[in-house]
């Protein structure tokens, strides 16, 4: 992957995973969500998991967050161990579900991180008004959650975990649960909003045609045991619009995602 | 006004029911005295009698809107002979207040505790659960007569009973309600590696004051139900419990059906209160009620 813009050829990778393994003690039998996975991402990447439900592609996402131990191999983040990347707020982490406090107007929700780490307030309304304006929410900092549609929070959820500037953005299925014409708008502003901020990012998705859109490579998962298949490296340009998933080149790389999952035996029953 | 009809339906009915419950069970005792005396009587004549009679077994509504207006406006607050209902009510709302807090005290720090400390849960919980099981008019006057013995006397005893009955549900209440904190919520503040006062003050508070203020609700209306009981061994000094036992006594009925509305208002004016200090709360913390 060489990403025009100076990121390339950097010799510390922001994630490097090498032979890690997770298994799950369960009553009956232990589960293998995670098998010897080696996966190695570079400063301004976007890298989207994709696979089937149960291929631990969440799980993945889990271990670099340290919100699971790993039983076996090795991730570093940034050249430290997960807890240690956590400690230092390296990433932001955005859920399937905007988990947006109702108790908390759109702009305080933002904020909630910049108060656990001890901001002062000029600078938690200052941060909240740059991120809101970079996911099109100016005008809604005094809303409450509920007041906005799906869409709308899961931006307030993205702008929450960019407020304190995370070198490394986690996105788990963030947009899974929308409609088609609402995920294509938001992809789209996810794309712009890479582009523009160069962070790192690591989205998790079920969707072939999202995978494809928004990453500069994906990384076909297998289920039982969770296995990387196959990298695909896109060489589509970074700046990116619906359109170009009418192209030929999109076509193809498309093709070849659906490709992996198959052999993954990810249509079987 | 679509709500108001309905509920006044529900009112006339009942109105109807208690005048007509008033004439059955009253009218034996008239008719057994006119046979008695010789008196001539008609039907009419008994209807009115057994709607304005002297310590009738079942009182009508009007008689008791009569004593009521009686013993509130036609005696000061503070009276020798203690006659004025308001004077009882106050003593009663003093201790169910007191109780209250006291119970709002100990429930809070149980459920905070219980939350924290896992072996707070294997050793208090079920002396918490059991101490319900216990009848209170078993263990009130025992509580209230040794508190008097230690020379403890007046508000304090019945607070104790109050509190001994309030504090439970907000245990039960609050305890649920911190751990009720969605996993992915938990996730978040895991990711900002939150201090767990901070994961405290900023999730689970928050997340529980709907449960919370749930319980206060049932907390407070049982608090005065404790006050009430607690007032009974006391032999009727003072109180709305102490209005209810000297009526009983004596025979009073209507004050006794006096006494159990003074309790009825008493009770919606506290759970009212927990009601407007909920809609302040969370007006202030923000989000739907």
């Amino acid at each position: 992957m060489t990403a025009p813009g100076g990121a390339a050829g950097q010799a510390k990778p922001v994630v490097d995973i090498r032979s890690l393994s997770l298994t799950f003690q369960t009553d009956d039998k232990p589960v293998i969500a995670l098998d010897r996975i080696d996966l190695r991402i570079d400063s301004g990447d976007f890298v989207s998991l994709i696979g089937p439900s149960g291929c631990g592609k969440t799980t993945l996402l889990r271990v670099i967050a340290d919100l699971e131990r790993p039983t076996g191999g090795t991730a570093l983040i940034d050249g430290m161990s997960p807890e240690e990347a956590r400690l230092k707020r390296i990433y932001g982490y955005v859920f399937q579900a905007p988990a947006l406090q109702p108790w908390r107007t759109v702009e305080r929700n933002v904020t909630l991180p910049l108060e656990i780490f001890g901001i002062d307030k000029a600078e938690r309304k200052r941060r909240a008004d740059e991120q809101l304006a970079l996911v099109g929410l100016t005008g809604f900092e005094g809303k409450y959650p509920w007041q906005l549609s799906g869409g709308m929070q899961q931006r307030v959820s993205i702008a929450r975990a960019l407020s304190f500037s995370p070198e490394l953005l986690l996105m788990d299925e963030p947009f899974g649960a929308l409609d088609e014409i609402t995920r294509d708008h938001l992809n789209l502003q996810l794309t712009e909003l890479w582009r523009r901020t160069g962070k790192t990012c690591v989205f998790v998705t079920h969707s072939i045609s999202e995978a494809v859109f928004l990453s500069t490579r994906i990384v076909v998962m297998s289920p039982r045991p969770g296995r990387v298949l196959d990298v695909i490296e896109s060489d589509l340009p970074r700046e990116r619009t619906l359109e170009i998933r009418e192209t030929v080149q999109f076509q193809e790389i498309a093709a070849r995602v659906r490709r992996g999952l198959k052999a993954g035996h990810s249509y079987d029953e | 006004m679509n709500r108001a009809v309905p509920i006044a339906a529900v009112a006339v009915f009942f109105l109807v029911l208690w005048y007509a419950g008033a004439v059955a069970l009253n009218a034996p005792e008239i008719i057994d005295l006119w046979t008695r005396n010789g008196t001539p009587w008609t039907t009419s004549d008994l209807v009115q009698a057994a709607w304005n009679m002297d310590r009738a077994v079942l009182p009508t509504p009007h008689q008791i809107v009569a004593d009521l207006y009686h013993t509130i406006f036609d005696y000061p607050i503070i009276d020798v002979r203690n006659r004025n209902l308001l004077y009882h009510v106050g003593i009663t709302a003093s201790s169910t207040v007191v109780g209250f807090a006291i119970g709002l005290v100990v429930g809070v720090a149980l459920a905070v505790g219980i939350v924290h400390m896992r072996t707070l849960e294997s050793s208090i919980m079920p002396w918490v659960i059991m101490s319900q099981t216990i009848p209170i008019l078993a263990i009130a006057p025992m509580v209230v007569v040794i508190l008097g013995n230690m020379g403890f006397t007046g508000v304090f005893p019945k607070a104790m009973i109050s509190a001994y009955l309030s504090f439970f549900p907000i245990t039960i209440g609050l305890v649920k309600g911190l751990r009720s904190a969605d996993p992915l919520a938990l996730d978040l503040m895991r990711t900002y590696s939150a201090t767990p006062a901070q994961l405290f003050w900023r999730l689970r508070l928050p997340t529980a004051m709907p449960f919370l203020f749930t319980s206060l609700k049932v907390a407070v209306a049982i608090s005065l139900v404790g006050a009430i009981v607690a007032e009974l061994p006391t032999g009727g000094v003072a109180g709305l419990g102490a209005r209810l036992l000297t009526g009983s006594y004596y025979g009073q009925t209507v004050q006794i059906w006096s006494a159990l509305v003074a309790a009825a208002v008493l009770s919606l004016i506290l759970v009212g209160g927990v009601g407007l200090a909920q809609r302040i709360v969370v007006g202030r913390s923000g989000g739907p009620a």
